[in-house]
């Protein structure tokens, strides 16, 4: 920057006064500086980019060998010759799985998030915090323990009270009455307790934003707690909400390790979601990629790559609308 | 429910419609007590919820209805029913809405903590039995598959992992607090799109930093698993993280300090480097320790990076070998069969991820640099 661009201001004064210099001019080393913060932010642009091309270039000779049939068709045997592989079983499990958990997980998370911001004395909320934190930082391989060796076999019980009461509905009816677990059930259940924590703590701070007047306001007219909540803090937060719930399928969608262990790789469309079966993309490529030979290990990275993209703009989309829904933009609102 | 105490006390005359409306005009208002949660309340919760206890107990008893679940189920059900008539009746309709909304939402707050306290205390219940100090000092090499888990354990494990995070640290550490202070000092140009980006990637899944270093590292130029490879999977992994949670430490630093220092005349990287950075010196370490603790645990990427390795391979030898960790080892030995052995190791996981979180909360107690 120039000396000319930054001595702003009015010339008032006798007009061979020399002009007064309000800024000093960028260092060389500052100007170095900024280079290097610059380039180092930019590496989070060079890897994204990284993993696409090299993802892509290893993914190419299966995919093109697999052609349209690699998103319709339903086995995974890249490594046999002559046959068709796809990951339409894969992107059914990995879907349904992820809806699952998201039905169980928002409406607890939102719970959870209301009572940390709405109801919680002062002095447990930050505990309350650290709590929900320290769930998001267990291991998903111990969620995946876990949810195999306690909660699958506490889990049929309901999957057959399911069977018997609601198997009128498609997918609650199980395959064999009393062969229950290894389901996508299952893995839906665990991967609902493991998106909790990203959930909450993004309603949360989305319900912060309410102004708190308006809160107040609402309670000082005579409302109760659960009419401000229905009236001022959820239609405030609304469109963050369905940002939290879009992270939390991002989530969902990549969980690797807890669906490895509890799903045993069936790559057909199951009939019931409480019996064993399915498959996930990101369990798949865990599970497989170890025997996997050339082609084999293509095909995986290619799976990969689908995922990559899906989550990357399921992400995406559900950062932009929270942080949206963060700016005070409600019409008839200053 | 004592410690959430919502407006239980008695509405104001003419608040019946809509669950916000000013009382009506010309009624006597009585001065309304929001926080009311005496003896009174208590004594009609705890009502509620041992009446429908002792209610569905003698259903379950006398019909076919059975299981531990369906009667906690049942129970829970009764009881916000009893709990919304009861106040319905004794105060008005908004009242029980009010008393069932609380319990819900508080519910679900106890649901997480409960969920937590249920995996961390399983964990320690299956590990704990068989851990021993052999495990910190012995690797499974030399020792059959049949032997009790007390015998042998994982040093491999241990110092893979130590080794593995240790270069992840080294290696992101730096582009993440860069990043930050590109984003909050420099404030650039592209400040928005680095954060969306950053975002992005913390949405990453871990498997997917695995295939990554595999295409880039395994079968080019690393020329095969290392544990080099898996540090680079997990440094990804790790540099949102702490790229982040830097960025909200440095908002923290008192701005006066800032501008006291670019107005002494010092150049914008001595303020960064000299002010900005050591005032928010325990916030970056917070932020460290948050990364490790998100990566510790991962086993997904190390699955096609590190492979696993039987012997003690440190952080130099690790470089170019294949190197094991401790969440391999738990997996392997889960897939051997070798449950008990997986679930000792899943403790000291455990443990080590809840000692680093510990750590980085002591470490980053609220308050405003000064």
């Amino acid at each position: 920057m120039t000396d000319a661009a930054l001595g702003s201001g009015p010339q008032s004064g006798p007009t061979n006064d020399r002009q007064r210099q309000l800024f000093a001019p960028v260092r060389r080393s500052d100007k170095a500086f900024r280079a290097i913060t610059t380039a180092a932010a930019f590496t989070s642009l060079v890897v994204m980019a990284l993993i696409a091309f090299f993802l892509f270039k290893e993914a190419w000779p299966s995919l093109h060998k697999a052609g349209s049939s690699f998103f319709t068709a339903f086995g995974w045997t890249p490594d046999e010759e002559g046959t068709k592989y796809g990951i339409a079983a894969m992107l059914f499990g990995t879907v349904m799985i992820a809806v699952i958990a998201l039905l169980v997980a928002f409406p607890v998370s939102v719970g959870c998030a209301l009572f940390i911001n709405e109801y919680a004395p002062l002095t447990i909320r930050r505990p309350l915090i650290s709590l929900i934190d320290l769930l998001a930082a267990i291991p998903s391989l111990i969620f995946g323990l876990w949810g195999l060796a306690f909660l699958q076999p506490r889990m049929n019980g309901l999957s057959q009270w399911m069977n018997d009461y609601l198997g009128f509905i498609p997918m609650f009816k199980a395959t064999l009455r009393g062969i229950y677990g290894s389901s996508i059930f299952v893995s839906g259940i665990i991967l609902a307790i493991m998106i909790i924590p990203i959930i909450t703590s993004v309603s949360r701070s989305v319900m912060a934003e309410v102004p708190r007047v308006d809160c107040e306001a609402a309670l000082a007219l005579g409302g109760t707690r659960a009419g401000m909540v229905r009236e001022v803090v959820l239609p405030f937060a609304k469109s963050g909400l369905v940002g939290s719930a879009m992270l939390g399928l991002g989530r969902a969608l990549g969980e690797t390790i807890a669906v490895a262990l509890i799903l045993s790789n069936d790559f057909r469309i199951p009939s019931s979601f409480t019996s064993p079966g399915g498959a996930s993309v990101a369990g798949t490529i865990a599970n497989k990629f170890p025997e996997a030979s050339t082609n084999g290990r293509s095909a995986l990275i290619a799976a990969g790559l689908v995922l990559f993209v899906v989550t990357l703009l399921v992400n995406i989309v559900a950062r932009a609308v929270v942080s949206r829904s963060k700016k005070p933009a409600s019409p008839g609102r200053k | 429910m004592s410690t959430a105490n919502p407006s239980l006390g008695n509405p104001a005359p003419g608040s019946l419609s809509g669950s916000i409306s000013p009382t009506s005009t010309g009624a006597a208002v009585k001065p309304r007590k929001t926080r009311q949660f005496g003896l009174r309340e208590v004594g009609q919760v705890s009502a509620c919820l041992v009446g429908s206890m002792a209610g569905v107990a003698a259903v379950f008893a006398v019909t076919p209805l059975a299981g531990g679940l369906g009667f906690v189920l049942v129970t829970y059900v009764t009881f916000l029913v009893a709990l919304y008539v009861l106040g319905r009746l004794t105060i008005d309709r908004k009242a029980g809405i009010d008393r069932v909304a609380t319990v819900v939402i508080g519910s679900a707050a106890l649901v997480v903590a409960g969920l937590l306290a249920l995996i961390v205390g399983y964990v320690v219940f299956k590990g704990a039995p068989t851990l021993r100090l052999n495990f910190f000092t012995k690797t499974l090499s030399g020792v059959d598959p049949s032997a009790p888990a007390t015998v042998g354990g994982g040093l491999n494990a241990i110092v893979g992992t130590l080794s593995q995070v240790g270069i992840s640290t080294l290696v992101s550490v730096p582009f993440g607090v860069l990043t930050a202070v590109y984003l909050n000092e420099i404030k650039g140009r592209f400040a928005g799109v680095i954060r969306v980006l950053v975002d992005a990637m913390s949405g990453i899944p871990s498997i997917v930093a695995g295939l990554f270093i595999y295409t880039l590292w395994v079968v080019g130029p690393g020329k095969g698993y290392s544990g080099l490879a898996g540090s680079l999977a997990l440094g990804i992994l790790m540099l949102p993280t702490i790229a982040r949670t830097t960025e909200e430490m440095l908002k923290l630093v008192n701005p006066s300090l800032r501008e006291a220092s670019l107005a002494l005349g010092s150049p914008e990287w001595r303020t960064v480097m000299q002010v900005v950075l050591p005032t928010a010196r325990t916030g970056i370490i917070t932020a460290t320790i948050l990364g490790i603790a998100r990566v510790a645990g991962e086993t997904a990427p190390l699955l096609m990076t590190t492979f696993g390795n039987d012997s003690v391979i440190g952080p130099i030898k690790g470089l170019s070998t294949e190197q094991s960790s401790l969440p391999l080892f738990v997996f392997q030995q889960f897939g051997l069969d070798q449950r008990q052995r997986a679930w000792t190791g899943a403790l000291v996981l455990v443990g080590l991820v809840v000692v680093l979180f510990v750590l980085a909360r002591a470490l980053s107690r609220p308050k405003k640099y000064k």
